[in-house]
Formats: structure tokens, C-alpha cells, sequence
């Protein structure tokens, strides 16, 4: 909390926002910010960093990486293919452990499956996942063992399909909410997710596949890592005051690493496809990068929810906009 | 008649209870909060408290004029702001007339409650169906069946549900599901002694808070405002609305909030073209030379 308890109700905004204000017309007065004695409007997530935030990274890493097996084991890459089933299937198997660690009550984590709710991306995650985890798994086992190799094929075409699914819903899952840093990046978080899974999918298969199959996995990354940057970039200039929580405190850390993470990444795999060890940095880079992104989005969150000016300052801005149109 | 997605997760909504599958239903109950008579008694809060049997949920001191109760939340289905602070000369008003000027310090009470919101983000989000809307038009949670997957907490626009910790899943106020259901006044406005927690069919409400606020700005209170009446706002209109003495977030609440359904349809929209992304992306990252 920014303000001692016992301050004035009242307090002019931070030097950062007058700042922020003074790039772009000024259509309405300047609000002045009001709050309750500091606190907080809305209750920041009770969901635990490293359950939901890991299962933002690990979820996206294993529905790309569905992805990338798919398609490796279509081109005969067996080396890429069972690098990437192996990656989902692990990925997958600890999320499912985080997100029923993380209920209030684990043992009632069948209630998920109750109901099919099309206005809770938790409810259509949880139907996503029924299907998605035990194809990825299916897969990995067939690969590994040598049992059934077409049904195994099989599986994994089903898991790639529902992959795509399963490593961008999440951004619906934290954007359907009142937290502003998450809420007011609606329109970006799909986009970003997409592109930091694949780019966490790709550095994996750099990391662990061999050289000569890494091609794909390159390709991927660095497009992915590409369009992460991109719609970080974007999102950062376009969401307003929102903004600030992605770039202040603990969350302005986590997503500065991630940026240098997944930059230096996708830059040392475009130019590594004849290095093993270069290679396997690059993977390891884009994979660190994916998640310094998914903790420092968690992070962000959690921040505007504590901090009544993010609740506050765009929502006087826009009463006080409604008011002069209708005046 | 048939209701399309848009209408069911923002704008007006009259028919809350039937659009939930109810038949017949009762007419939509709850509360207003006429914070211009309250008088900081927090009768509301230990009647609550009683009724609802909800834990007691620390003792601290905040140093916040006379709240020490701090927020609504798992273990605080009623919560009276205290809001101290000091204004500029301001014309007073005795009797209708504006006579002098007064400085010194605003002091200012509201009981705050859960809003039983139109669109009820808690509601639509939660994937168990553990919070439900009942045949009043109020959101409950049914505590057998919540498995505190807390998806609720940070959906609501009001910062109003929570976790209980030590339990694992969420509570918040239920409008007395058990009263009302036998015509009862839920157990903060039966003790309110002031009226100022009203309880009653919606639309009488509604007209009653209009009469109020016009009642008040006769009389030179021009800070005055309603606070979640208007069917058009961002929740469809709130189920407890309240008549404020100063601007919303001075109390602690929201100036304009929006339900975050209202933008679901563009979300999944968006989260379709990921995901397709995804596929694009990969099936071109195959599609170079073979080594």
C-alpha cells in the first residue's frame, strides 16, 4: 500500500500520471484521486504465484509443445517428437497437481466437472484439459513404450488440436476478471499467451531435441518469442494507466527479465542451428523468458488489484468523459 | 422470448429470476442503504454476524476514524465506512435554508453490503454453479458445493467475496436467503434503527431512493447521489443500492464499475484467433526445407 493508513483521504496522483497525462489531449479536467484511507477496492487473487502463474507457463508450454510433437512426428522427427510429448505430458501432469493444490478444498476438484459453463473460462478450461491431458499423456506413453504407435499418433493429433486450446484460454481465465493490469488486457493477453507458448515449446526442443531435428523448434521460437515481444510492446502503450503495473515493482522486474530473456533467446536461436551448445542457452533462455513473462503478468495483477488508483483514476475518467459528452 | 448472450451478461435485464430458469418468480428483493441517516451504530454489522453465525475475523486497530472492521469480506457480510476528513467552507443548510458558512471536518457513514448485481460476475464465473441466483434475483453460494477454486474473488467488480482461509472456500452475504424465504427482513435492516438499511421488492426501492435523493437536493444537499440504481450502468444495475453523500470511492467503492463478462464474447473471440495462431504458426514452422 502506497499511503500510510491514517493519511488524508485525498491525494493529487503520482508524478508518473501527470506525466502519462500530459502526452495526450486533455479532453476532461484532471480527476482528483479519492480513496478509502488507501485500501484496496477489490480482493487481489487468493491464488498461490507459484500454482497458478506455474500452471500459466507449464499449461502454455505443453499445448504448444503438442503442437510442435505433432508435427515433428508427421516429418519424421522422432528425436523432436518425443522430446516435445514428453515436455507436454510432464508439463500437464505438475499443472494438474498445482491447480487442484491450489482449490481451497482439493478434495471437492471434481465439482469442476459439475457443470459446463461457457461464461467461466475456469469451467471450460477444466472440460479442456479432461480431454487434452490424457491425450497428451496417451501419447507420450505410446512413444516411449512402442505400444500402439498409430493410436499414439493418433492421440497426439488430438492433443495438438486441443493444445492450441489449452495454452490461450488461460487468457481468458485471468482476463474475465475485475483485476485491472489483467482485465484491461483483454485484447492483447490471447495474443501474448499464444506467442510465449510457442516460443516456451520451441526453446524446449532446442534445449533437449537433437541438432539436426531442431529446425521446426527454431522457427517456432523465434516467431513466437517475436510475437510475445510485439504484443508486450503493444500492450504496454495501449491499456493506460494498467500500464504502469507491468512495469513497477516486482512485475516491472519479472517482465524486463522476461524481455531480455526471450530477446536474447530468440536472437541466439536464429543464429545457432550449427551449435549444439548455443542452441541448448537459446532454449534455456526463451523457456526462462516464458515464465519471468507468466509470473510478472500473475504479479502485475495481483499488484492493481491492491492499489485503489488503478480502480479509481480510469473509472473517474471515464464517468467525468460521459459527463461532458452528455453536457 | 429468446435472449442472446449480450443480454444475459450486460445492459438491462428485468427478468432475473426467470432468465435463471425460474418458472414464476417472486418479485427481485434488496437493499437500500440511505447512508444520509446512518448513523454509525454497526447494528448491521453484529446483527449479521449473529444470524449468519460468521466468525469473528480479528481485532485490529486501524487508526481509520472509528472502522476498525476495514472491508467487506468472507467474514464481513456488513461493513459501515467511516469516512473523517476535512472540507473547505461549505453553505449549510437548516430547514430547506441555506444559511452561513461552516468549516471543519466531514464526517460521513454507510453500511456497505454485497450488491446482488444483475450481471454477477461471481456468478458467471464460478465453474462449479457452487453460486447461484435465487428465485429473488440475490446470488448465493451454496457452501457444499464450493470447492474454493477463489475464481470469484477477483471477478467481482465491488472487491466483495472471499476466501475464508482457514476454510478453503467463499462467503459472502446471501440477503438472509433464510429469512427472506419466510418473509422476513433480513437481520441487518430488521436492526437498523434509523430505516437507513431498507429492505424491499427492487422497484419500490428504486422509486423510494429517486423520492429520497429529490427530497435531499431540496433541501441544498447537492453532494447527494444514488449509488447502483440505474439499470444501465455497468452490473445492469445493483440488487442493494445506496444514496451517497460524496463521490463513491471515498467510501471505498467503485465510481463506475463494469461487469468483465460484458467483454467475454471478445475474449473467446480472441482467444479462438490464438489458438488458431498457434496452429498456423507451428504448421509453418514445419513447412521449411528438410535438413
Amino acid at each position: 500500500m502506497t499511503e500510510p493508513s491514517g493519511g488524508p483521504a485525498v491525494s493529487s496522483p503520482p508524478p508518473s500520471l501527470r506525466r502519462r497525462r500530459r502526452d495526450r489531449d486533455i479532453v476532461v479536467p484532471e480527476a482528483e484521486f479519492t480513496s478509502y484511507y488507501g485500501a484496496p477496492i477489490l480482493k487481489a487473487p487468493t491464488w498461490e504465484a507459484l500454482d497458478v502463474a506455474g500452471y500459466l507457463f507449464l499449461g502454455g508450454l505443453a499445448g504448444a509443445s503438442s503442437g510442435l510433437a505433432a508435427g515433428a512426428g508427421l516429418s519424421r522427427r522422432p528425436g523432436l517428437a518425443r522430446v516435445s510429448r514428453l515436455g507436454a505430458a510432464g508439463a500437464i501432469t505438475v499443472s494438474l497437481v498445482a491447480l487442484v493444490h491450489d482449490l481451497g478444498r482439493p478434495l471437492r476438484f471434481y465439482n469442476m466437472l459439475r457443470i459446463a459453463k461457457v461464461t467461466s473460462p475456469m469451467s471450460m478450461g477444466s472440460w479442456l484439459l479432461s480431454g487434452y491431458a490424457p491425450l497428451a499423456l496417451a501419447s507420450a506413453a505410446s512413444d516411449v513404450t512402442g505400444i500402439a504407435p498409430v493410436l499414439g499418433q493418433a492421440a497426439g493429433i488430438g492433443a495438438a488440436a486441443l493444445g492450441t486450446g489449452v495454452a490461450t484460454y488461460t487468457a481468458a481465465l485471468v482476463a474475465d476478471t475485475a483485476t485491472p493490469a489483467w482485465h484491461d488486457a483483454h485484447r492483447h493477453l490471447p495474443f501474448l499467451f499464444a506467442g510465449s507458448a510457442t516460443a516456451a515449446a520451441g526453446g524446449l526442443g532446442l534445449l533437449a531435441a537433437p541438432l539436426a531435428e531442431s529446425g521446426p523448434a527454431r522457427r517456432a521460437a523465434v516467431g513466437g518469442a517475436a510475437v510475445e515481444l510485439a504484443v508486450t510492446e503493444h500492450l504496454k502503450q495501449t491499456i493506460g494507466l494498467s500500464a504502469e503495473a507491468y512495469e513497477r515493482g516486482k512485475a516491472g522486474r519479472l517482465m524486463k527479465a522476461a524481455e531480455v530473456l526471450t530477446g536474447a533467446g530468440a536472437a541466439l536461436a536464429a543464429v545457432s542451428s550449427r551449435s549444439r551448445l548455443l542452441s541448448r542457452v537459446a532454449g534455456a533462455s526463451l523457456v526462462a523468458g516464458s515464465v519471468a513473462t507468466r509470473f510478472g503478468i500473475f504479479e502485475a495483477g495481483v499488484e492493481s488489484a491492491r492499489d485503489p488508483r488503478y480502480v479509481v483514476v480510469p473509472q473517474r475518467e471515464r464517468l467525468e468523459a460521459r459527463r461532458t459528452t452528455t453536457a | 422470448m429468446s435472449r442472446t448472450w449480450v443480454t444475459l451478461t450486460s445492459g438491462p435485464e428485468p427478468t432475473v429470476a426467470e432468465d435463471a430458469g425460474y418458472g414464476q418468480a417472486p418479485a427481485r428483493k434488496g437493499f437500500f442503504t440511505d447512508t444520509s441517516v446512518c448513523i454509525g451504530c454497526k447494528a448491521c454489522e453484529v446483527a449479521c454476524k449473529e444470524w449468519n453465525h460468521v466468525p469473528e475475523d480479528g481485532l485490529t486497530f486501524t487508526g481509520n476514524s472509528y472502522d476498525n472492521t476495514q472491508a467487506l469480506g468472507a467474514d464481513t457480510w456488513r461493513h459501515v465506512a467511516f469516512v473523517e476528513r476535512s472540507v473547505p467552507p461549505a453553505l449549510d443548510h437548516d430547514g430547506g435554508g441555506l444559511v452561513g458558512s461552516r468549516e471543519g471536518v466531514q464526517w460521513l457513514m454507510s453500511s456497505d453490503v454485497c450488491k446482488h448485481c444483475t450481471h454477477a460476475a461471481c456468478l458467471d464465473v464460478c465453474p462449479t454453479g457452487a453460486l447461484f441466483r435465487t428465485e429473488f434475483g440475490t446470488v448465493v453460494v451454496q457452501q457444499d458445493v464450493c470447492n474454493g477454486c477463489g475464481y470469484c474473488v477477483p471477478a467481482c467488480p465491488y472487491g466483495v467475496i472471499d476466501q475464508r482461509k482457514e476454510d478453503g472456500r467463499v462467503f459472502k452475504c446471501t440477503l438472509c436467503y433464510d429469512r427472506i424465504g419466510h418473509d422476513q427482513t433480513p437481520a441487518c435492516a430488521k436492526a437498523c434503527p434509523t430505516e437507513s438499511i431498507q429492505y424491499g421488492d427492487l422497484d419500490d426501492l428504486r422509486l423510494r431512493a429517486a423520492e429520497r435523493l429529490e427530497t435531499l437536493q431540496a433541501q441544498g444537499v447537492t453532494d447527494a447521489q444514488l449509488y447502483g440504481e440505474s439499470p444501465d450502468d455497468g452490473v445492469g444495475g445493483a440488487g442493494a443500492l445506496f444514496l451517497l453523500l460524496a463521490e463513491p470511492e471515498a467510501y471505498g467503492l467503485p465510481p463506475d464499475p463494469v461487469v468483465t463478462t460484458r467483454d467475454l464474447g471478445r475474449m473467446w473471440r480472441d482467444v479462438g484467433l490464438a489458438a488458431v495462431g498457434i496452429a498456423v504458426g507451428l504448421a509453418g514452422a514445419f513447412a521449411g526445407r528438410r535438413p
